[in-house]
């Protein structure tokens, strides 16, 4: 009796110990994985989110995306042997520049869908970081039609339902205006959420918004315009080429939301802040370098950035990969991005006309320097603010305190040269035995890597601060993404295209004046070829150069794949049409020759790499790149680029 | 040690007959080649710069074969016997390939059971016809007719023609020693354009070879003249 007692309350107290329900059993909260509810209830937590999404940003030219991604088009020559396929190259094949990351894409669509639904966050946070969202959305959807063209549009995250058919999440492309107008749409749709603050530049801002805004509407007009002179490079959907119809539509739009950020009646300090250009320090070349090193409140200039922290785990390589050689905090870690003679004579003469860099006279006779400076004297101070060349002892020394030794070799009297295939190397001199240095310690010699090849190295984005220079402590100097000056530029561009000449030169004197160009361009000098001109010299570097290209639809002109001779080199500067296939550079030489009134003087002369062997060719396949085969195996929707 | 043994040797010999299967396809054999033809006649481009794509459906993902034409405009391909389609891209060559009405390139079915030969009819927008390629003091010369096969509404006006000299026998606007270019608008008679060129210093080689190049507006590549070799 006992025992069946026992027995029916061991069973009782089974049954009702089982009865939780299984699935109450089996749902543990993970203490790994950190619910969308709860992440979505803390900003702070929203706000890591958000910034992993900042940071799969998608840049052409990027402090993080290595020194080569700010190489190639014979603006620079890659002086790292490992390179060299830069400038050797016939051509460049059709899948270059592609991006197509639609997992970027879910991921921001999941991140809109989320903060939308969120009911914990206080309602300025929420439409704060969903303005930021869509921002990202659209900067992406931009630089995927810039490369790209049209894409599928997907603006909600998309679901497979397992039941064994894909067909209906394949998206066909939209055409490029849709594309364009999508990211015209969201940066008005959300300048208005952002905060108006000219101190916030790594977040998005009203002003960000406005200025991808801007460059979108402007790339969307001139593709219009220009595309019509290349009808090949179009596809009958739309998907690549935008009707000339739409041209002065969206160049209003890109001058409008240049003016926000302008106004005041276009002298400045519009509705997105206090954004001005950066005049602050009394050397004009000196100034325009430290618009890229300054991260302090006192620049206005930069808008939206990239930025990085020294110390505290993101950094970048740039200065260690292309500081010179001869100031190198890294032994022999210097010296690969050398900028081409072919930019450098594009700056121009202070009175405002464009020349060859003077090596020779008239009749064909060397001019002799008495400073290696001089030859560079007169001209646009952004050329020493971009650009090292050989010698500058400008005070204070333009990068640490040092002045760049560049030098070939030594010009004999008999017009031989006494040089060396390494750099600094010492030889004695013709009738003497004293052994004295032969060639520069920054080289150039060709072939000789990690120093200038070209007789120039960058100075832009290249940071002075000790020890920046060296690979364990890294550069943190931010990349900047969109700055006031490339505003005015596009205003001015806007204004051109719409035939209001007077308001172009306005805004493009404003950009010029700070250069030292104080000469003011009247209505009538400003063309087109100005235009992509002061794009060139203004923003080089800062990986815009292929974009322009192509909207102007001038790569396939300025790239067509034929060598370039010294006279190409030297005649049409200044033009938009100006073949530049390949990287010149441009070496000094010590003249030598006891007794002569010219004996240790210097003479230039205009050198093509001996690397260099290829050519720059785009053809009109380049345009737009390749969508692999995968993406259009698995979507057959999808349609061809034009010229494939 | 018995069943060591025996634990090693049984799975080797099971490894070595299962392995007597071959396990690999045999390498493509079937030769697929030709030239793109006008009328029988063979079209010169530039070397590499004209591709061509071959297609083979039935196996999944599709994805192209590609290739390009060498100078003289002959193509090959090693290929697996089966059923392919060719076509020329869009955009590319100084001729028209037939298009489908949708404006998408026509393809030629091709069934490959061994080697073959397949040239390719297009329709170039001119012809060179008659050049003349002659060499003497120092300079190479060229006489020549431009002929212009395509003359209804998508006809096309010559932008340039070029004479091209290189030391090697690859001669085309990227690689050349010397060249002379005469404008479009500047040719008074196409069916007869003289262009000379001076040869650059180039001891101890006496001879160059040259092409006659003609550029069409709007057109990517080039159509040239057959390549000679000339003493100077």
């Amino acid at each position: 009796m006992k025992k069946i007692f026992s027995i029916t309350l061991l069973a009782i107290l089974l049954a009702a110990g089982g009865c939780k329900k299984d699935s109450a059993f089996l749902d543990i909260p993970p203490i790994q994985v950190i619910p969308n509810e709860v992440a979505f209830s803390d900003p702070a937590l929203v706000l890591s989110i958000l910034g992993d999404l900042y940071n799969r940003q998608v840049d052409f030219s990027g402090l993080d995306n290595g020194w080569s991604s700010f190489t190639d088009f014979s603006e620079s020559f890659p002086s790292e042997n490992g390179s060299a396929f830069f400038v050797q190259r016939t051509s460049w094949g059709y899948s270059e520049w592609n991006t197509w990351d639609y997992g970027y894409i879910r991921d921001l669509n999941l991140f809109i869908q989320r903060d939308s639904a969120a009911t914990q966050l206080s309602a300025a946070d929420k439409s704060r970081f969903l303005a930021e969202g869509r921002f990202l959305r659209a900067n992406y959807y931009f630089e995927m039609a810039k490369r790209m063209g049209g894409v599928p549009l997907v603006t909600s995250p998309l679901t497979y339902d397992y039941k064994g058919d894909a067909t209906y999440l394949q998206v066909p492309r939209a055409k490029e205006s849709d594309i364009y107008d999508f990211v015209i749409s969201e940066a008005e749709a959300i300048k208005n959420l952002l905060p108006a603050d000219v101190n916030e530049k790594s977040r998005a801002t009203r002003a960000a918004a406005l200025a991808m805004e801007s460059r979108a509407a402007l790339y969307a007009a001139s593709i219009a315009k220009y595309g019509a002179a290349t009808p090949q490079v179009s596809l009958p959907g739309g998907e690549v080429g935008i009707p000339a119809s739409m041209a002065a539509g969206y160049y209003t739009k890109a001058l409008n939301a240049a003016k926000e950020i302008i106004s005041i009646a276009d002298g400045g300090n519009g509705t997105a802040g206090n954004y001005s250009l950066y005049k602050v320090l009394p050397d004009l070349s000196d100034n325009f370098a430290a618009i890229f090193l300054d991260k302090s409140s006192v620049n206005q200039e930069a808008i939206f950035v990239e930025d990085f922290k020294a110390g505290a785990g993101k950094t970048h390589g740039f200065t260690t990969n292309d500081q010179p050689f001869s100031l190198s905090d890294e032994g022999g870690d210097a010296g690969r991005l050398d900028p081409s003679l072919n930019l450098v004579e594009a700056f121009e003469k202070l009175d405002n006309t464009f020349a060859p860099i003077p090596t020779a006279d008239g009749s064909g006779n060397p001019i002799y320097y008495t400073h290696p400076q001089d030859i560079f004297a007169g001209r646009d101070a952004r050329l020493a603010g971009t650009v090292m060349t050989p010698f500058d002892d400008a005070s204070p020394y333009r990068f640490k305190g040092g002045i760049v030794d560049i030098w070939a070799g030594y010009l004999l009297g008999d017009g031989s040269i006494l040089t060396s295939d390494e750099a600094g190397h010492l030889k004695p001199l013709p009738n003497t035995t004293t052994p004295v240095k032969v060639v520069g310690k920054d080289g150039p010699v060709n072939g000789l890597e990690l120093r200038t090849q070209t007789g120039f190295y960058i100075r832009k984005w290249l940071d002075p601060t000790v020890g920046s220079g060296r690979r364990g402590r890294g550069s943190d100097v931010a990349f900047i993404r969109y700055r006031y000056a490339e505003l005015l530029l596009n205003a001015a561009e806007a204004s051109f295209e719409l035939g209001q000449t007077t308001t172009a030169a306005a805004f493009m004197n404003k950009v010029r004046s700070r250069a030292g160009l104080t000469i003011p361009l009247t209505p009538a000098q400003v063309t087109f070829d100005r235009i992509v001109h002061e794009r060139r010299v203004e923003l080089a570097f800062e990986g815009h150069i292929l974009f322009d290209m192509k909207r102007w639809r001038l790569a396939h002109i300025v790239w067509d794949g034929t060598p370039t001779n010294l006279s190409d080199l030297k005649t049409n500067i200044g033009a938009a049409a100006k073949r530049s296939t390949q990287p010149w550079g441009l070496w000094p030489y010590h003249y030598y020759n006891p007794g002569n009134p010219n004996d240790g003087k210097w003479v230039f002369r205009e050198v093509l790499p001996s690397l260099v062997t290829g050519v720059n060719r785009f053809q009109f396949g380049n345009y737009y790149s390749f969508i692999n085969d995968n993406i259009r195996a698995a979507n057959p929707k999808i349609v061809k680029q034009p010229n494939q | 040690m018995k069943i060591s043994f025996y634990s090693i040797i049984l799975p080797a010999c099971c490894a070595i007959l299962f392995s007597c299967k071959k396990d690999n396809y045999k390498e493509p054999s079937s030769a697929l080649s030709g030239k793109i033809v006008y009328k029988g006649e063979a079209i010169n481009v530039e070397n590499y710069q004209v591709p061509y794509q071959l297609y083979q459906f039935g196996f999944g993902k599709v994805g192209s074969i590609d290739g390009s034409f060498t100078q003289d405009g002959t193509y090959s391909a090693l290929l697996f016997n089966g059923n392919y389609k060719l076509i020329i891209p869009n955009g590319q060559g100084p001729f028209k390939w037939k298009q489908l009405a949708s404006g998408a390139p026509d393809s030629i079915a091709i069934t490959l059971n061994g080697n073959q030969t397949l040239d390719l009819e297009v329709t170039p927008y001119y012809m060179i016809r008659t050049p003349t390629l002659t060499g003497g003091a120092g300079k190479v010369s060229a006489l020549f007719k431009a002929e212009k096969i395509i003359t209804d509404a998508s006809a096309k006006n010559i932008e340039r023609v070029s004479l091209y000299i290189n030391k090697t026998q690859f001669v085309s606007g990227a690689n050349n020693i010397a060249k002379i270019d005469l404008a479009g608008s500047a040719i008074a008679d196409p069916n007869n354009i003289s262009l000379s060129v001076t040869v650059p210093n180039i001891t101890p080689q006496t001879y160059v070879y040259a092409r006659i190049g003609l550029k069409i507006e709007g057109v990517e590549d080039l159509i040239f003249s057959p390549l000679q070799k000339i003493t100077f």
